[in-house]
């Protein structure tokens, strides 16, 4: 079974995030980068169904030279080999390109399983596992909280606000993994030590046949007109329980009308 | 006047408050249709009608109902083509995002998603990095497609004609490869949804336990609320996960949010602070919850969180 494990390098989730004011976009330079924390449970699943079905797991990851550390932290986990699409003119890309280029470098590979996390902890956009199943015509099998392969079927349970819905569908099939599916591994020295040694292809645009017009800042279908910091909120009211902390809030709740 | 697609949120013809939400929105871009696909239509429409759908298109046939998130993209991919709508609105929620997702690659169009407003000219607002910046963004290719946050419009019912008109997709092959085999139901009472709930009562470290968290919920159903943790209380398994408000969990943007013993971390504000009054409980005077706090009080929850529960109950008879 051939496994890709999409992972995106992302600013530190406890960082400052800020946009840039010329491309107003994500100022990725200026914060430490790590991998996304939802992805952590990606590579974890997709090395647990590759070691019970006796699989390969293919790490791939789009983004600048710097998320090559994010790539070898996947690589250090227990994946096997990697491939990092990395182009000066994807910057900036949309989700609409971003998914374009992350079709094209898994297309025709031979994966039976593209496993995801279900956002990134940046843009949250949680759409590019849908699009990117979308492109390739492949099952779409998303926010999996429980993924079950037997052969060539895969049964999910797909988180819902009710509890969750059983999905299941063919491979080759898209998956993308919730927080706490399953406990991601801390990578060992060796695994750390052997990662170093794992091959990594680089990929440009021009490999994959995309043209520049279609990905980047360019090629985005949406823009950024104008952004501001949100207005601070107004200081509030505190006060310490003197015994009578739950009513002064009752009380604050009718002034405001909502009891 | 321009015709703008809004997806129904329902559950077998019951209603969603954010997709009322949204044909408020829409009036106010042009005229609203509702795209209803599932069960339900006809208890749907009387719904739609009073809050100013024109146009109901109805898609009910059986094999849309198989296979999640790609019937719906289709139906509005059709939709799209047929009636030229100036813009498609859809629920922001986790399926309402792939939808869209799907939409914008068929149809070759933008996609913004997690708006918070809609100006007239379709440019719209989103609230990025947990809320601390405000961003406007327009979609410059194709007919633009916002996903639209619960809780980000009022609604304001207005009667309209509601017309039934029927609407048949032929499902692509790549449509019908995942099946929805079972739906499991296991949430917790007669609560109302976390990310559309009017009102969230939350509990973090300081409720101490799986235990502790009886005295959330206890306030959270005296004011019709939902129940939120922070991340803290779902890693220690005192609530489960699915309701975890935060950066790596759910956003809401309630009209009333309570925090106990919650510490306000990045990680948690990221996921509430657009709240629009924000209470505050937790013993710690340096929390920096208390910084976003409407009103606050420094004190221990376990004996200010059942009193405030006891006089909400007194107050509402």
């Amino acid at each position: 079974m051939k496994i890709a494990v999409c992972v995106k390098q992302v600013p530190d989730t406890w960082a400052e995030k800020k946009l840039d004011a010329g491309t107003k976009t994500l100022d990725r330079e200026s914060v430490d980068g790590v991998m996304n924390e939802l992805d952590e449970y990606a590579v974890e699943e997709a090395l647990q169904i590759a070691e019970a079905n006796s699989g390969e797991v293919v790490v791939v990851s789009m983004g600048p030279e710097k998320a090559t550390e994010t790539v070898r932290k996947a690589l250090s986990m227990g994946a096997d080999s990697a491939i990092h699409v990395q182009d000066a003119g994807l910057a900036g890309s949309d989700a609409l390109g971003t998914s374009l280029a992350l079709a094209k470098a898994l297309e025709g590979k031979g994966f039976d399983l593209i496993i995801f996390g279900s956002e990134s902890t940046d843009a949250r956009m949680s759409v590019i596992p849908a699009m990117v199943a979308e492109r390739l015509g492949v099952a779409q099998l998303t926010f999996a909280n429980n993924v079950e392969v037997a052969g060539s079927e895969v049964k999910i349970k797909r988180q819902t606000e009710y509890g969750y819905d059983e999905v299941t569908g063919s491979t080759p099939a898209v998956v993308s993994v919730v927080e706490k599916i399953n406990e991601p591994r801390y990578p060992s020295f060796k695994g750390i030590m052997a990662a170093k040694k794992k091959p990594v292809e680089t990929v440009a645009l021009a490999d994959l046949g995309v043209d520049a017009g279609q990905v980047g800042l360019g090629g985005s279908w949406s823009a950024v007109v104008e952004f501001a910091d949100a207005p601070p909120r107004a200081a509030g009211t505190v006060v310490t329980d003197e015994g009578d902390g739950g009513v002064k809030i009752a009380d604050y709740l009718s002034t405001q009308k909502f009891i | 006047m321009a015709e703008i697609l809004v997806l129904v949120d329902h559950v077998d013809g019951a209603v969603k408050k954010v997709t009322l939400e949204l044909l408020t929105l829409a009036r106010s871009l042009g005229e609203p249709s509702a795209v209803f696909v599932g069960n339900g239509a006809d208890a749907a429409i009387a719904t739609l009608a009073e809050n100013g759908a024109a146009t109901v298109y109805v898609a009910d046939a059986a094999d849309l109902l198989l296979h999640p998130v790609a019937p719906k993209a289709e139906v509005l991919a059709k939709l799209v083509a047929d009636k030229a709508p100036a813009a498609v609105l859809i629920p922001s929620t986790a399926e309402g995002k792939e939808v869209a997702g799907r939409l914008a690659v068929k149809i070759g169009s933008g996609v913004i998603t997690d708006a918070v407003g809609i100006d007239a000219d379709l440019t719209s607002t989103q609230s990025i990095f947990g809320g601390s910046v405000i961003v406007k963004s327009k979609v410059s290719q194709g007919t633009p497609i916002i996903t639209v946050r619960p809780n980000s419009s009022p609604v304001e019912p207005v009667a309209a004609a509601g017309t039934r008109v029927d609407v048949s997709v032929e499902l692509t092959d790549s449509a019908k490869k995942a099946t929805t085999t079972n739906k499991v139901e296991e949430s917790k009472g007669a609560r109302p949804e976390l990310t559309e709930a009017a009102i969230v009562v939350s509990g973090g470290r300081g409720v101490g336990g799986a235990e502790g968290f009886t005295v959330v919920e206890a306030l959270a159903d005296s004011l019709g609320g939902a129940v939120g943790a922070s991340r803290a209380a779902t890693d220690a398994g005192w609530y489960p996960h699915q309701y975890q408000v935060g950066q790596t969990g759910k956003t809401v943007s309630p009209q009333l949010y309570i925090a106990n013993g919650i510490s306000g971390a990045i990680q948690h504000r990221a996921g509430m602070q657009t709240s629009k009054t924000i209470i505050v409980v937790n013993k710690d005077p340096e929390a920096p919850i208390f910084e976003i706090a409407d009103y606050g009080v420094v004190g221990d929850l376990f004996s200010v969180v059942p009193q405030l529960t006891e006089e909400v109950g007194k107050r509402k008879g």
